[in-house]
């Protein structure tokens, strides 16, 4: 059985109600830790090209769900799905011919601690190329420069792209790890919490860019920071309890949201 | 108006006492552990030191270091007491014509102990690679790939129990398994023991190593697996999980991702740790004495005719020389000077191996920070 090239993956299948085709669309998914369920028949229709903010108290489920999404859940031994499908491109991602390698490819992810390699700058946005057998030095410099220069880091570290990734201050270092990611060619960028460990200057930064990027990525942000949210989302999901409360264009979240617990969430009276 | 009474200056409560005696005693047990520690290693190197060192130029001994062991011969020869070794007895008898001296000879007391030095080495060498292969892929599974259920659990209970079996029982496990069982492929049918045909006239026989390095090294890293095993997984463990999941994310596979990105950072703590580990059974005896060690041997272990039969000699170590010449051996002056002098130098080439080991992870570790 040959495993299919997410790269040769049907673009879009299904459509949303959105003006843009749905990229990711979860149908009632369960998940579980063992015992405990972590998700609850989570449906949702994630519009590609588009910046989707997970928002939510601490352990309502949103880090696991975006977890499914490139199957970083299968290093948890406990972790299993129970009903429902994830689909990317309309493929369900935990079927069996699906090569998780060549999903991770497609779908890249962006930790909360910035987690450059000990490597040189240039190493590190290399690797993912490297790990697939491309060694091509021309090709490796030109994604290099491109990848930087598309996570707005270029500028900064041109100079000494062969000293080590860890000698970035945080900001640069949360940067390179999203000029990595990109240095593949994802069609999602993943992010979990990418901000919280960086200060409001580097935090602007890392938002700017997200800007940049959503014209050519779909990116999915889990956030606990509300005006972080607001300001660079185009949607907004609201979790609580490993469920999911609302789900609408991030003004609708913010101004006038249709439940009762988004609003108590939204405007700080518990989370 | 009266001066307030210091509210702190009150009698010492009994629980005072009572742990000034708890700390005076363990204080007393630190400062004896200490102090036993310390006779040891100065009685050691004191009369261990009568042996290596001398006192004029160049300051050591060097013979008892670079040659073999010999029978000494003590001896009256004009009305002066004379001590040579096998060799210089011989050629001193044929220089002044004598046929017949009579003398008294102790096995072992003169000469040196490179052959022992060697065959310590060499043991450590091969039982360290053995174990550092089959440790290091252990703790990779163990901690990267297998699911933690009861079976790990299961494992790492042998594991640790391995940990606790005593020297003598590897010991008698290597002698039952490497020296009288482990096939050997030969070009002749062995009627006496299991006998399978593998084609072209070869047969792997069942009739074991016998008595030499290849069995020794297995049984040392057997032994210490154990501590291998244990400190790859810290090691792999202080790897950060970042660096896995972002090689993963990136569409690593498994192996690529631990390769590339645990591997190269775990390492130097594995092998630091491991050398530690071998060099303290390096010390043992009793895993050898079954399994690799000789009593004596003329010829030094690269002198063998066909390079596969220097896996398969029998080597004199160092521990097994200081069991034999202590304890086999009629004990007299000059068995002594040699059991003090082999204890000495023993002593030095472990304390180099761990000392190497300590130093090497202090500068890996300076290297590689997160």
């Amino acid at each position: 059985m040959i495993p299919p090239d997410a790269a040769s993956l049907p673009k879009a299948a299904a459509m949303s109600s959105e003006e843009n085709p749905t990229m990711i669309e979860v149908e009632s998914l369960d998940f579980f830790y063992g015992q405990a369920q972590a998700l609850h028949g989570i449906s949702i229709q994630i519009p590609a090209k588009k910046v989707t903010a997970f928002i939510g108290p601490s352990g309502c489920g949103k880090s696991t769900l975006l977890r499914c999404f490139n199957r970083m859940n299968d290093l948890v031994d406990i972790a299993r799905i129970g009903n429902g499908r994830v689909r990317i491109h309309g493929i369900d991602i935990h079927h069996p011919d699906v090569d998780v390698i060549a999903l991770r490819r497609q779908v890249g992810m962006v930790f909360q601690k910035s987690n450059p390699f000990p490597k040189s700058i240039y190493e590190n946005i290399t690797y993912g190329l490297q790990i697939q057998g491309i060694n091509d030095r021309r090709k490796l410099d030109e994604v290099v420069e491109k990848s930087l220069r598309g996570a707005a880091l270029w500028d900064e570290v041109k100079d000494r792209l062969h000293t080590s990734g860890l000698g970035l201050s945080g900001g640069q270092q949360q940067r390179l790890c999203i000029a990595r990611a990109i240095a593949v060619e994802p069609s999602i960028i993943l992010m979990d919490e990418p901000c919280s460990a960086l200060d409001p200057i580097a935090t602007s930064k890392v938002e700017e860019l997200i800007q940049v990027l959503k014209g050519k990525y779909t990116i999915v942000i889990v956030t606990h920071n509300m005006q972080q949210a607001g300001r660079c989302s185009d949607h907004t999901a609201f979790f609580y309890l490993g469920r999911l409360i609302e789900f609408a264009r991030t003004e609708k979240i913010f101004t006038n949201p249709s439940q009762r617990q988004t609003e108590d969430y939204i405007t700080g009276r518990f989370g | 108006m009266h001066a307030p009474a210091n509210p702190f200056n009150v009698r010492k409560s009994s629980s005072r006492t009572v742990e000034n005696v708890a700390f005076g005693l363990f204080r007393a047990a630190t400062y004896f552990i200490l102090a036993c520690a310390t006779f040891i290693f100065g009685f050691i190197f004191v009369k261990g030191g009568e042996t290596v060192f001398r006192a004029h130029f160049p300051f050591v001994n060097v013979p008892f270091l670079t040659q073999s062991p010999e029978t000494l011969y003590v001896f009256e020869y004009e009305g002066k007491k004379m001590e040579l070794g096998d060799k210089e007895f011989r050629a001193f008898k044929e220089n002044h014509g004598l046929k017949e001296l009579p003398a008294e000879s102790f096995a072992h007391s003169a000469g040196g102990i490179f052959p022992c030095i060697v065959g310590t080495v060499l043991l450590v060498i091969g039982s360290m690679a053995i174990a550092l292969f089959i440790g290091v892929s252990a703790a990779i599974y163990l901690s990267e790939y297998s699911k933690h259920g009861p079976f790990v659990r299961f494992v790492r209970l042998a594991i640790l129990n391995l940990a606790g079996v005593p020297s003598i029982v590897f010991g008698l496990f290597g002698l039952g398994l490497f020296v009288v069982f482990m096939p050997v492929l030969q070009s002749f049918h062995n009627p006496a023991v299991l006998s399978l045909p593998v084609g072209f006239g070869h047969y792997l026989n069942f009739s074991g190593w016998n008595v030499c390095l290849l069995s020794g090294w297995f049984t040392l890293a057997f032994m210490a697996l154990p501590v291998v095993i244990i400190a790859s997984e810290e090691s792999l463990k202080a790897v950060p999980m970042g660096f896995r999941e972002g090689s993963l994310a990136l569409g690593a596979t498994k192996w690529q991702a631990i390769r590339t990105n645990v591997l190269p950072y775990a390492l130097p703590g594995m092998i630091t740790s491991s050398i530690l580990s071998i060099a303290r059974v390096a010390g043992e005896t009793a895993p050898i004495m079954f399994t690799a060690a000789y009593i004596v041997r003329d010829k030094m272990p690269w002198q063998v005719e066909h390079p596969l039969d220097f896996l398969f000699q029998g080597v004199m170590a160092l521990p097994y020389h200081i069991y034999v010449v202590s304890s086999k051996l009629p004990q007299n002056e000059y068995t002594e000077r040699v059991q003090y002098g082999t204890a000495f130098v023993f002593l030095v080439i472990v304390m180099g191996i761990a000392l190497t080991s300590i130093l090497l992870r202090i500068r890996m570790r300076s290297r590689h920070r997160w």
